[in-house]
């Protein structure tokens, strides 16, 4: 029996001390004409030698394309070490540290990851990661409208150069607490929130303003500007970033004259692999007096009966298992795992190599952009700085050229026609450090037989 | 030593990363770091070295028995995780088009179908990132189906008092708000309370069955006729799905919604905390409610649902396809279970449950609810213990550690005192369970006759009792000191 080691001789001796004839005796208790007779309809029991034919057959299947495309997910390298350290079964069959003396591991594992997160964002503190990126955005925002004490108001200005699933995610999640999210629009020649756009709501109670560094179009936004516009107002600045251009770029705890409040992100770009967009994990970094704010697990350093330092579970009173209704959040568990391969990526790639990936990827973005946009009916849409990612504008419809490109075994890039139908024709790019001289060129190639 | 202590200046894993970029000439100043990041560097082989030696300090299902109740810690087959690491399935980009996603595509629609039938629910979707994130969605297509029907009176969520605290706290999130109702000391809802509670107002009930007390709900269809006479809706929590898997199935009792933890019930790993999986499933009436995305078949051809398909959907739960690393786990070990391994799953579960159970009592162990059969999992109460020889519930969880055992859930559910939640799962043998009963035969015995050394486990383990007043008192939660301009 797959998975089941008792023997014959050892459930007749198990039925008998408990007192009863046979197994099924001991369901008794559930109503007779509920109980099913079998499941006709789930497959016969595999063997591990036909569900690997089946599954390798599968994943060879979804080929291998070559990935131009990011939006939220990228093609980045992770060092062998990782995912061996982290498949290890004492990380992989652990579960959340609640006996903190036998989860010793993990608990420093992730006292070294809140450490490293604060580093590379210049916050205070990091709670142990919430699910996504997108899902993280959401929990900011209930605790932004929960930490602006200021504030009376319980809405929040979204810039639309956030990452529109992200948008509609945080809109799901916090639609039942009379939570308004107010569209900020963008500038159309640079891509960008401008100070203008915000200018509606200059003498407006706003609660926070979200800045996505990069934005979604991988343009970088003027966050001096814009976080000391929302605290002169007494809005709390969000900062939604890309943990790995935080490598290159000024981190949200340095942002303006105060640094953002709460920065979070998807961890995605720290060692996750693409694998069809999870698990990965949100970030959540946020300054010292608002640590009670806080949703999900953080852990503390602490000493133990002999005076050595030890790790624990820390702050339990925000958590739904001691508040229930008035908990922080309903989040119980997060991504573990993720986050401890995440957390042996950085310490592998050290401030250096996170460095170098950046810069890597940034360089060869601006490559791609530059031979792309040099052929024929291609333009690039928002000048001024950017990161690792920029939008083209075709001179056809954008679902025709990526199709033509995918023909052609590449990723081209993202549709932005359908969630911006100003860029129509338009779509987002991304050349991460993977992708090598050739392989560019092999776009810019393709892209010229499909637009001449 | 923490990772940050083996750091020496310049040292670094030149072969990791690209072995130069040139400087950034195009980005201005304003906008760059000034100084970097204050990340470890160190070599490959310490990194190697320091996180191996760390997990070493975990307890794990893989080097130690661990019965933690309500957390369904079986054994996590290989293959399925490797066979979700595959080189196609991890380098999928998650918008990558359906030409480049028959495979996974095919896999997730085998799935949501399979859910649906152990579950007796009519659809399902594997969005939800965990179990809270599966009740989140459960409760906001309860509340997404009341208001399609304009009935916007309903604002109360009930929830028995032995429930997990992510029920009250969801039902929170979705703009409820929360009554408990209480239960009976044989394990039962009060049903007379339920009645007396529920009317006009009430929105729905969110059910753990078998319930967290480790036994079955037995007024269960008394329990749907009278939320659902009230025009509520009745949710399952599957926290404890593992009980039941084959036998009855959640549509059966009534249930309009469920979200299904398939790190619990099929096994995907608990990875330290996560990543899970709440997939939620749904009656009939409820499907055009159910989170996105969805995979669908049109001719022989996978395809995404998106919001044109189901413009009533309650949206998005993440940014793409949920945990679909472990969505591909649990596909894999339902494949290797198949039909004929479903039901054993429950039976054994019971079997192993019952049978610690029976033995406890005859050592003189108090059972919570001694005259029921047990569910997947029991309750021992050492209120006597405490009370009579001043040794609590956590001075043998810490005790069993030293043992090499894992503790139980202790101090849950709340209504119990002294209580430890043990699920052994059916994927031990006799031999663990017999050991785990042996060890709390012995704590029992030096409880009796030296208490001092139970209360000052565990002393075997690599600390001591941890100090968690000052941990949350003198609040150190990053190392050194925080790079501020």
């Amino acid at each position: 029996m797959p998975f089941v080691p008792h023997t014959e001789e050892e459930i007749r001796d198990m039925l008998s001390i408990i007192g009863v004839d046979k197994i099924d005796n001991l369901f008794d208790e559930i109503p007779a004409h509920l109980k099913i007779d079998g499941l006709a309809n789930i497959p016969e029991g595999m063997t591990e030698m036909e569900i690997t034919r089946l599954m390798s057959s599968r994943a060879a299947a979804d080929g291998h394309p070559l990935c131009f495309m990011g939006a939220g997910a990228y093609d980045h390298h992770i060092p062998a070490a990782v995912w061996q350290i982290t498949t290890r079964g004492e990380f992989y069959t652990s579960y959340t540290p609640y006996q903190a003396e036998a989860s010793q591991g993990t608990l420093q594992l992730i006292y070294e990851y809140q450490s490293m997160m604060t580093a590379l964002t210049a916050m205070d503190v990091s709670n142990a990661s919430l699910y996504d990126g997108a899902s993280g955005l959401a929990e900011a925002v209930l605790m932004a409208v929960r930490a602006n004490r200021k504030s009376k108001s319980r809405r929040i200005l979204m810039p639309r150069s956030v990452n529109p699933v992200y948008q509609k995610t945080c809109n799901a999640i916090v639609c039942h607490q009379d939570i308004e999210l107010v569209t900020v629009d963008i500038d159309t020649s640079t891509g960008l929130t401008t100070l203008d756009a915000l200018q509606p709501w200059q003498d407006d109670d706003i609660a926070a303003l979200v800045i996505s560094q990069p934005n979604f179009f991988g343009n970088l936004e003027d966050v001096d500007a814009l976080t000391n516009w929302a605290h002169e107002k007494g809005a709390l600045v969000i900062a939604l970033v890309n943990p790995l251009s935080l490598a290159l770029l000024k981190p949200p705890g340095e942002w303006g004259e105060q640094g953002a409040d709460i920065a979070c992100g998807d961890g995605q770009p720290l060692g996750a692999p693409m694998s069809s967009g999870g698990p990965y994990y949100g970030f959540m970094c946020c300054q010292k007096q608002h640590v009670r704010q806080m949703p999900g697990r953080i852990v503390g350093c602490t000493l133990d009966q002999d005076d050595r330092e030890g790790f624990v579970l820390t702050l339990q009173a925000r958590e739904q298992h001691i508040r229930r209704s008035k908990a922080t959040s309903n989040i119980c568990t997060n991504q573990g795992l993720v986050v401890t391969a995440s957390t042996i990526h950085m310490a592998l790639l050290g401030p250096q190599g996170l460095a170098r990936v950046a810069a890597s990827c940034h360089q060869n973005t601006v490559s791609l952009v530059e031979k792309l946009a040099a052929i024929n009916g291609v333009e690039v849409i928002f000048d001024g700085a950017r990161f690792h990612e920029a939008v083209l504008k075709f001179n056809k419809p954008a679902a025709e050229v990526l199709a033509a490109l995918a023909d052609k075994n590449i990723l081209g890039g993202y549709d932005l026609s359908s969630e911006f139908p100003e860029l129509d024709n338009c779509i987002l790019v991304c050349a991460t450090e993977m992708r090598s001289d050739d392989e560019i060129n092999t776009y810019a190639q393709a892209l010229e037989a499909i637009l001449c | 030593m923490l990772i940050f202590e083996h750091s020496t200046k310049g040292r670094s894993t030149k072969i990791q990363a690209p072995t130069s970029a040139d400087a950034i000439k195009d980005i201005p100043q304003a906008l760059l770091r000034a100084t970097p990041a204050a990340l470890p560097e160190v070599s490959e082989m310490q990194v190697v070295r320091h996180y191996t030696s760390l997990s070493q300090k975990n307890f794990s299902i893989d080097t130690h028995f661990y019965p933690l109740g309500s957390c369904t810690m079986k054994h996590n087959p290989r293959a399925c995780n490797t066979l979700a690491m595959l080189p196609g399935f991890l380098s999928r980009h998650p918008l990558a088009p359906e030409q480049y996603s028959q495979g996974f595509m095919a896999c997730m629609y085998e799935l949501q179908a399979m859910l649906c039938d152990v579950t007796g629910m009519a659809g399902f979707s594997l969005a939800p990132m965990a179990g809270a994130q599966g009740e989140f969605a459960g409760v906001a297509m309860m509340r997404a189906y009341h208001d399609a029907r304009e009935d916007f009176g309903r604002k109360e969520i009930l929830v028995p008092d032995a429930a997990h605290g992510t029920n009250p706290a969801t039902a929170t999130m979705c703009g409820y708000t929360v009554k408990e109702i209480p239960t009976l000391d044989n394990g039962d809802v009060d049903v007379a309370a339920l009645k007396a509670a529920v009317g006009p107002q009430t929105a729905g009930l969110m059910l753990t069955n078998p319930s967290t007390l480790g036994v079955f709900e037995r007024n269960i269809e008394e329990i749907a006729a009278t939320i659902h006479k009230a025009g509520g809706l009745l949710y399952y929590d599957g926290a404890n799905l593992n009980a039941i898997l084959g036998k009855i199935r959640p549509g059966d009792m009534g249930f309009d919604v469920i979200h299904s933890n398939l790190h619990k019930t099929f096994s995907t790993p608990h990875g330290g905390g996560g990543p899970g999986s709440g997939a939620v499933g749904v009656s009939k009436r409820l499907l055009p409610f159910l989170p996105l995305p969805m995979v669908t078949k049109d001719n022989d051809v996978y395809r995404w649902l998106t919001e044109k398909d189901c413009p009533q959907s309650i949206g998005r739960m993440s940014a793409f396809m949920g945990n679909a690393g472990v969505l591909l786990r649990a596909y894999v070990y339902m494949r290797l279970l198949g039909r004929e391994g479903m039901h054993r799953v429950a039976e054994f579960a019971t079997l192993n449950a019952n049978y610690m159970m029976a033995q406890l009592k005859a050592r003189g162990f108090e059972a919570a609810i001694p005259d029921r059969h047990a569910s997947h999992e029991f309750i021992i109460t050492l209120k006597s213990q405490a009370k009579e020889l001043h040794v609590s519930a956590m001075d043998f969880a810490k005790r069993l550690l030293d043992l090499g055992y894992h503790a139980p859930t202790t101090y849950f559910p709340l209504l119990v005192p002294e209580c430890l939640l043990i699920e052994p799962t059916e994927s031990e043998a006799k031999e663990a369970l017999d050991g785990f009963i042996e060890a709390l035969v012995q704590i029992q015995q030096e409880a009796e006759t030296n208490p001092e050394l139970v209360k000052g486990a565990p002393y075997t383990l690599p600390v001591k009792r941890l100090d968690e007043v000052r941990a949350a008192k003198q609040l150190d939660l990053a190392w050194g000191s925080i790079p501020r301009t």
